[in-house]
């Protein structure tokens, strides 16, 4: 019988009813204040298959089973949880030796606080979300700022050191809730000044102004007419692809010169810049192609009469395929707009299919300073020589990053493949965020490593107060052998 | 297809990890290597659905065992309430008693059935069923705390013995204990049976009405508890030498006499450091050897 405040955890057909403060029978699944959780805050990321997931690493490789199978560890420990030892000039909190094909190995594992920090959102969207380098906006407070539009994406570029320190106490403290959010893949509401207001959540598709976007497009205008030029031939007279950016149109485009398109006497609003591509058809906006315009007629001129003809047909359509209206012209050449013939929906159907969906994509953007280096060699210098030289390999939660180029350790982390709850905050504001150096004991000794703080993986992993996590399968496994991308130098 | 199960190959390249729920196996097996991985496929297989037909009858699992009383269906479900039945005249178990050995068997018989093997084990959490060919011997290690592992010996066992099963109970291991004893080895025939007597041997280690033990009703912490309302042991606090002496001889009585009764080969009871051995002389049995490796579990095979 379930009793008062007992829970029941349907992790496994055990169904145990577990009391606040326990765990059930499998000691790994407990209750923590009427939630079912999985134990503990410092997370070891278990090399198993994800849970769930049927496929068996043993009968993978058994194929070339010889009886004499070498592995790496299989567990490795990641810097959630860990704690950190600033501001004081200590050791990590863990630093850890296993041996990876025979090669023994030494991560450091620690959290970093992150003044310095910030997150970088693609945003995939035509729409238009607002100028360049306006403020974005949380809670009304400046938090980042709209930067370069790229294919199919917006950028924002949201926190820095100057709104979570340089501002008001609110404004910093606003960032630091927003980037916290954001890298813990929650939703977060931004408006950008004069323009739209979007609900972010990393690895979820964006919200525009109310509109939950489903597509990126497939291409710009003049792509999109390339891409379906043939399978429009024969079908339709004319077509025109309604983007923001370059809105396309098929008898003037080189794709449907090739294929003999007759010239249909059409007239685009717009700067033309090659044959059968127009720019700024119309405004930005959040309607037809990431214009403003809700009826596509109003982009189109009257069609000139030396060339165009009675019931020449016209489609229009934008490049997620996700507006489209179809015309025939009259006997006066106005276009009348009637039903979709089914030969083209299925090509409207097809720019769709094309469409990759949009998401919101968040990057963690850190760079880990002088004191948190110091909890991992005596010689702080020398760790960021010894990433740069690709002897030390950079993980965030087990993640891996991109570490930019030039001087520090400033690295970037796509915070979806990250374990949940991997960051943190403390008041000052700043963001706390895991981050392991792993490399080999060797040269950990040689750049002032803490070696007689080194522990063996299994002390860690016979502690209590361990989170097992099965890793990521798109990530590469930490410890897996081969040198990591070596930053380029500037020298 | 039970998507939960997961399987994999220890760092070692020699142990596979069997994970479902409760169950959580460590297997090893010796001999060709085509024979040890058809062994390991098998294991695998068998292993999907040991949990959901388990736990198919686990409301029947959970009650009292009578005599004569009525047969659960599954293979592994009956051996846990063979295992008992020798019990359950005389005191309160249910078949769960005996859930990890049984466990454990069924899986090495699933090994053995399928491939010529040398030797085996599948260690379910320090419950152990082993495979012995004729003129091999497997050395084991054993602990005297499931949570603070450190070996006090190890026992040889040799395929001219019969014991295939050996299990560690006891009041800081997973499962309730009604008594008070830190670990119970008990060595016997099978691993289901060497699963319940450990049970009931730690059980029998005790010092009833002793106002520093700290006993809370099993169904207090764990509401499906198959014990039920009766009182389990939380903590332990002060208790004298004669007190230790007087837990461990009532546990060391219990053993005898299921030696005696040739339910099992041998035991080894543990409270506070100190210690009771009954028929281990018989298994070349090294009390506190120097420099050995330690295992994952309550008791672990070395070699």
């Amino acid at each position: 019988m379930p009793e008062d405040d007992a829970i029941r955890c349907d992790a496994c057909p055990v169904l145990c009813y577990i009391k606040p403060g326990r765990t059930g029978a499998c000691d790994r699944y407990a209750n923590d204040s009427g939630q079912l959780i999985r134990i503990d805050p410092h997370v070891v990321l278990d090399r198993a298959v994800s849970r769930g997931d049927s496929v068996v690493p043993f009968l993978d490789r058994d194929r070339e089973w010889d009886g004499s199978l070498v592995t790496g560890p299989e567990n490795f420990v990641t810097a959630i949880g860990a704690g950190t030892t600033y501001p004081d000039y200590k050791p990590a909190p863990f630093i850890i030796s296993s041996t990876v094909q025979g090669v023994d190995m030494v991560t450091v594992v620690t959290e970093g606080i992150f003044s310095y920090c910030g997150v970088k959102v693609k945003i995939d969207t035509d729409r238009h979300l607002g100028p360049e380098t306006n403020l974005v906006r949380a809670q009304g407070e400046p938090v980042g700022h709209v930067t370069t539009g790229e294919y199919g994406s917006q950028m924002l570029s949201l926190g820095g050191v100057r709104h979570l320190t340089g501002g008001s106490r609110k404004e910093g403290t606003v960032t630091c809730e927003t980037l916290l959010n954001l890298c813990d893949r929650k939703p977060v509401e931004l408006t950008i000044d004069e323009g739209a207001r979007v609900i972010v959540q990393a690895g979820k598709p964006p919200v525009v102004d109310g509109t939950q976007e489903e597509r990126m497009r497939v291409g710009c205008g003049s792509a999109t007419i390339g891409m379906f030029a043939k399978q429009w031939f024969g079908k339709v007279d004319e077509v025109v692809v309604v983007d923001d950016h370059i809105t396309g149109v098929l008898s003037e485009h080189q794709a449907g010169k090739l294929l003999g398109v007759r010239e249909t006497g059409i007239k685009m609003k717009g700067h033309r810049s090659t044959p059968g591509r127009y720019f700024r058809v119309a405004e930005p906006g959040t309607a037809w192609g990431g214009t403003n315009i809700a009826d596509p007629l109003a982009i189109l001129q009257d069609f000139n009469p030396k060339f165009a003809w009675p019931k020449l047909r016209l489609l229009m359509v934008s490049t997620t395929g996700e507006h489209h209206a179809y015309f025939e012209l009259d006997e006066a050449l106005r276009p009348v707009e009637k039903e979709l013939p089914a030969v083209l929906s299925e090509s409207v159907a097809r720019i769709k299919e094309n469409c990759e969906p949009a998401l919101c994509t968040v990057l963690f953007m850190g760079g880990a300073g002088g004191s948190l280096r110091a909890g991992v060699t005596e010689n702080p210098v020398r760790l960021t020589h010894s990433v740069r030289d690709a002897l030390t390999r950079v993980t965030c939660g087990g993640a891996p990053v991109y570490v930019w180029p030039g001087g520090g350790i400033t690295f970037m982390v796509d915070v979806s493949r990250m374990p949940e709850h991997a960051f943190g905050y403390v008041p000052t504001p700043a963001l706390v965020a895991p981050i392991e150096f792993t490399l080999k004991v060797k040269d950990y000794a040689a750049l002032g490593g803490y070696m007689d703080h080194v522990r063996s993986l299994d002390s860690v992993m016979e502690g209590k107060a361990r989170r097992r996590l099965s890793a990521n399968p798109d990530n590469p496994w930490p410890l897996a052998p081969g040198k990591s991308p070596r930053p380029r130098s500037n020298q | 297809m039970n998507p939960r199960a997961q399987v994999r190959l220890l760092e070692d390249g020699k142990r596979i990890h069997l994970n479902d729920g409760p169950i959580d196996l460590i297997v090893e097996a010796f001999g060709e290597p085509n024979e040890v991985n058809t062994a390991f496929r098998a294991a695998v297989e068998r292993f999907r659905n040991v949990l959901d037909e388990l736990c198919g009858e686990l409301t029947f699992l959970r009650q009292a065992t009578r005599v004569d009383g009525l047969l659960p269906s599954g293979v592994v479900a009956r051996r846990m309430v063979a295992a008992v039945a020798p019990y359950c005249e005389r005191t309160f178990i249910t078949p769960m008693a005996a859930v990890a050995g049984a466990v454990a068997e069924e899986i090495l018989t699933t090994m053995t059935a399928a491939a010529r093997l040398s030797r085996a084990y599948v260690n379910n959490g320090g419950d152990i069923a082993l495979h012995l060919a004729p003129g091999e011997h497997f050395v084991v290690g054993m602990v005297d705390r499931p949570d603070r592992p450190s070996l006090f010996g190890t026992a040889t066992v040799d395929s001219a013995q019969s014991v295939r099963g050996i299990a560690t109970s006891g009041c800081r291991g997973r499962s309730f204990s009604l008594g008070i004893a830190d670990a119970v080895t008990v060595l016997a025939d099978r691993a289901a049976v060497a699963d319940a007597a450990a049970t009931i041997i730690a059980n029998a280690v005790d010092l009833p009405g002793h106002p520093s033990i700290v006993r809370v009703p099993a169904r207090g912490l764990s509401p499906d508890s198959d014990l039920g309302d009766r009182l389990v042991t939380q903590a332990v606090g002060e208790i004298s030498d004669f007190e230790i002496a007087t837990a461990l001889n009532a546990g060391d009585a219990l053993a005898r006499s299921l030696i005696a009764k040739g339910l099992i080969h041998a035991a080894a009871l543990h409270l506070r450091g100190e210690a009771k051995i009954v028929g281990l002389e018989r298994f070349s049995a090294v009390i506190k050897p120097e420099n050995l490796e330690l295992g994952w579990s309550s008791a672990s095979v070395l070699h």
